[in-house]
């Protein structure tokens, strides 16, 4: 290249080069700020006992062991809800209603679903279950919770059965099969890495999700494993906590808030694995 | 898929048709009706949004949607503050994350080292991942604080004598608009450049040769290659992001403020539509105008992330594959 | 892959099942809502409730009104609130009211170079601040009386709450008697003027922490516990008071509860050379006939338990313990209540 153009084309060039690496490094700070502080307060504030004691006020060494296990039969139980509606909804689609209006329809309904907010599924829920039998309970929030985690695995089902070849299907159906066995016995399995990372990902959501258990299992300060009344949960503990006057309290909230980062990216990982295995 | 044998797959050797119909009528029929379910969870809940915001609309009419008067003691209530509140935080995200994302996008798909590329790229995938509510509390520990020791207080002297701008930058709190939209930059900024990341590296390498053996630099190859190429995924990509910050509420509620007033100052403090309804719901008696009103919010946020998901999908082409 | 997940999911949906209905050995649970106010306090009751009785507390800190709002909607068992309610309010929704214990507000700022118990400041010039009337730190009618306290030309703002707040009533009933020139009311919310909203009294103190310039009003836990620069405050008889258990009992020990209508009383702005002037009781709400009367009687056998044992406890945190004529006003008003 020779002349003034080209020099200034390479000027520009550089220029950009240079706004961009400037982006990189303002982007990489701000996440490393977060993630440095997350680090640094929770870790020091990590403690065996915070996995085994339960809640407790200011000046007794308590622990977050009934919001951890809160969570863990919250978000068990909204997926036990989530993923039979959401697999078959979501092999419905794939399946049984490609091209069709109603089909269009209802993908467009779950997508809709998928971007709502939060903190309206939780005012759903409230309303639903919540208001009509008088009591915060850990089974509303177990719904709320499915009801965030269906649009996922649906568009997640959906999208990885639409990748089974079409070969794969019509041999089978040659052999002489009815649908259904082609679907449950060839699709299912073809896909079943994809569909288990979707699942994945609906639990890594949903266990870091806060506001649609504000109104629905409340919150628990006290040991307790019964679906009919207030239940603890880790984001919620997590949230009355920090901004707590106890700088004590404080501190755990920031070890929840560790521990519950690194189990989300946990299942991340997992669901990242999981889809590189099996291609 | 070895175990399958041809016998699993017929219906019917001889004498059992009947079962196998009916099997293929359950399965049929289970999925049908999950599919429904969906249909009907949605219809649930803006039935519900509605009919629980019905009295607000029948005393404030749809002047509730501007009207920027939120009063408890009078039981007057409006959704303006909130509805500005929200756009204006993501509008503030919005235009912070998306010009990081391109340059993010860009240096790691231009100008690192190609193995660089991958580890990196699922860093940021695991950064969108984190819980929303770690954005809340470092916005809250961390950046308020700093932001109020010396970023507003400075802001505010520099515009002290500029006429309009002093009123947009003047003194406030580190609980502000501004704030709640820079925690929610943080909090998309690793989503949308995950997206971005992945549609520049999906340009077809066939067309950015060509251009490259024109002789063209690597930046006019990704604007005038890459970029119009991914266009309709990127704004796709922008809108999910806008879509995730217009109905959050643990990154914004720790920050926001919760002033009920409107203000043209950024740093003022404000609300969202999100933060208002988990700040306030528990105060709502049941039948009240309280209740009514903050369900009239819910279907303001519905409307308002509707709108933004109809538009990309307007925007975006469809999700076929083959 | 999938045989070896499947073994898991299995046993672990087993596991979860185990966990989900197994109940330990049956003591009693109650939900409580309401007042961020005595939350500190009422969770330090609980847990040593817990280890006298092995019965549960469980309460959550939403605000007052919200308080008020659960328990008429019956979704707890019983609602905690700074602002009584009044008798016939009570009445219609059927419920019996009652005090717990004794509480102080105190002033807090965010003033840099300014110690705790360093500012003095009057309800006069408190009621303009709120108000917008007074809005710059240097303004004449508080460097008047803070002589050597370093003041810059800093814009003031207030900070409220933002929620329905018992809190707020305490503050702006104070307001309303100590300040001649008060004139936005008392209430749970007010349509305040000027100034931003926290949520609970931890919003309010995290707020002011994040403001400089900030005033706030909080329940003394939350300005000890915090840290946070609290103000001296003149009171009826003029003099400018510091925040301590003295000061609180001066005001506390002046309430008549044998005479107390409703059991309720007023400890604001109360004469004497030594009164904080902003110390008010804070009180329960429980249904007089609730659908399971046994969860009532277990709500009044803890606060029964609470009065006999939980003074030590108030006492360290800053709170004030109920008189024994106020406790034997409680019990009578407690006939009123089906507790089996």
């Amino acid at each position: 290249m020779a002349g003034a153009l080209a020099s200034r084309r390479k000027a520009t060039n550089l220029a950009v080069a240079v706004l961009a690496s400037t982006a990189a490094v303002i982007a990489l700070a701000v996440l490393a700020s977060i993630l440095w502080t997350l680090l640094a307060r929770g870790l020091p504030a990590l403690r065996f006992g915070i996995l085994t004691t339960s809640m407790a006020p200011t000046g007794e060494n308590g622990g977050l062991a009934n919001a951890i296990v809160g969570s863990l039969i919250q978000d068990g139980i909204g997926m036990l809800i989530a993923i039979p509606i959401g697999v078959l909804a979501g092999t419905y689609l794939a399946e049984y209603a490609r091209g069709s209006k109603l089909g269009e329809v209802t993908r467009f309904v779950s997508d809709i679903l998928l971007s709502a907010p939060s903190i309206l599924v939780g005012l759903f829920v409230y309303t639903l279950m919540v208001a009509t039998t008088r009591s915060y309970s850990g089974i509303a929030g177990a719904v709320a919770l499915a009801v965030i985690a269906i649009p996922i695995i649906i568009r997640t089902t959906e999208d990885m059965l639409s990748l089974v070849p079409v070969a794969l299907r019509e041999a089978a159906a040659a052999l002489g099969a009815p649908k259904w066995k082609v679907v449950t016995l060839i699709a299912w399995r073809a896909a079943g890495a994809g569909m288990l990372t979707g699942i994945l990902l609906a639990l890594a959501r949903v266990a870091g999700e806060t506001a649609p258990l504000l109104f629905t299992s409340l919150g628990n300060l006290n040991w307790s494993t019964s679906l009919a009344k207030p239940m603890a949960s880790l984001p919620v503990a997590i949230y009355q906590m920090a901004s707590s006057p106890y700088e004590d309290l404080v501190q755990i909230a920031w070890a929840g808030a560790l521990i519950i980062t690194v189990g989300v990216l946990a299942i991340n990982i997992l669901a990242q694995l999981t889809v590189g295995r099996r291609r | 898929m070895t175990d399958i044998t041809a016998i699993d797959l017929l219906p019917a050797a001889s004498g059992r048709p009947r079962r196998s119909l009916g099997a293929e009528r359950l399965f049929g029929g289970s999925v049908t009706a999950m599919g429904m379910i969906v249909l009907g969870l949605l219809s649930a809940i803006i039935v519900m949004l509605a009919i629980g915001a019905w009295p607000t609309f029948r005393s404030f009419g749809l002047a509730f949607f501007w009207n920027p008067v939120w009063d408890s003691v009078a039981d007057k209530y409006g959704a303006g503050v909130m509805v500005y509140g929200t756009l204006l935080s993501s509008a503030i995200a919005l235009l912070i994350a998306v010009p990081l994302a391109v340059g993010v996008a860009y240096f790691l798909t231009e100008l690192a080292p190609q193995a660089f590329r991958r580890p990196v790229g699922i860093v940021i995938q695991l950064l969108a991942a984190i819980p929303s509510i770690i954005y809340g509390m470092w916005g809250f520990f961390v950046l308020a604080p700093l932001l109020a020791a010396h970023f507003i207080l400075d802001v505010a002297d520099l515009f002290a004598h500029v006429p309009v701008l002093n009123k947009v930058f003047d003194y406030g709190s580190g609980n502000s608009v501004f704030t709640a939209g820079l925690v929610l930059a943080a909090m998309i900024l690793p989503l949308i450049t995950a997206m971005f990341v992945e549609i520049l590296a999906a340009t077809p390498v066939v067309l950015k040769e060509s251009v490259y053996g024109l002789g063209a630099t690597r930046f006019e190859v990704v604007r005038h290659v890459a970029v119009p190429y991914g266009r309709r995924a990127m704004i796709g990509a922008v809108m999910l992001g806008l879509g995730r910050a217009l109905g959050e509420t643990m990154a914004v509620t720790f920050v926001i403020g919760n002033a009920t007033r409107l203000s043209p100052n950024l740093f003022a403090q404000g609300a969202t539509i999100a933060s208002t309804i988990a700040n306030e719901f528990s105060e709502a008696g049941f039948g009240s105008m309280k209740l009514a009103a903050l369900l009239g919010l819910g279907l303001t946020l519905f409307i308002i992330s509707f709108i933004v998901l109809a538009a990309s999908r307007a925007l975006v082409a469809p999700r076929v594959v083959s | 892959m999938t045989a070896q997940l499947s073994k898991t999911l299995r046993r672990a949906v087993l596991l979860g099942a185990a966990f989900a209905f197994a109940a330990p050995a049956v003591a009693a649970e109650i939900t409580g809502a309401g007042a961020t106010f005595p939350a500190p306090l009422y969770a330090k009751w609980a847990s040593a409730y817990k280890a006298a009785t092995n019965n549960s507390l469980n309460y959550q800190a939403i605000g007052s009104g919200a308080g008020i709002a659960q328990i008429k909607a019956r979704t707890v068992d019983f609602g905690a609130t700074d602002d009584p309610m009044k008798p016939d309010a009570i009445a219609d929704a059927g419920l019996v009211q009652f005090p717990a214990v004794i509480g102080s507000e105190v002033i807090i700022v965010n003033l840099p170079g300014v110690n705790s118990l360093q500012l003095k400041l009057t309800p006069e010039i408190i009621a303009a601040i709120y108000q917008g009337k007074i809005t710059k730190w240097d303004d004449a009618a508080i460097t008047k009386i803070n002589a050597g306290v370093p003041l810059r030309s800093m814009p003031i703002t207030p900070v409220y709450r933002s929620d329905s707040s018992g809190t707020t009533a305490i503050f702006t009933n104070y307001l309303t008697k100590a300040a001649k020139n008060w004139t936005l009311g008392a209430g749970k919310t007010l349509s305040w003027p000027t100034g931003s909203g926290g949520k609970g009294n931890d919003g309010v103190a995290g707020n002011v922490k994040n403001t400089v310039g900030a005033i706030g009003y909080v329940e003394y836990n939350y300005a000890a516990a915090n840290k946070l620069t609290m103000t001296k405050l003149s009171n009826a008889s003029g003099k400018f008071i510091d925040p301590t258990a003295a000061s609180f009992n001066a005001a506390a020990s002046q309430a008549d509860w044998a005479g107390a209508p409703n059991v309720t009383t007023n400890m604001l702005a109360l004469p004497g050379a030594n009164t904080w002037p902003i110390v008010s009781a804070t009180y329960i709400l429980v249904p007089a006939k609730a659908a399971d009367p046994k969860k009532t009687g277990e709500v009044l056998a803890f606060f029964d338990w609470a009065y006999k044992n939980g003074a030590k406890l108030a006492v360290d945190l800053g709170y004030l313990p109920l008189p024994t004529t106020a406790v034997r006003r409680i019990h009578a008003e407690w006939n009123a209540v089906t507790r089996k």
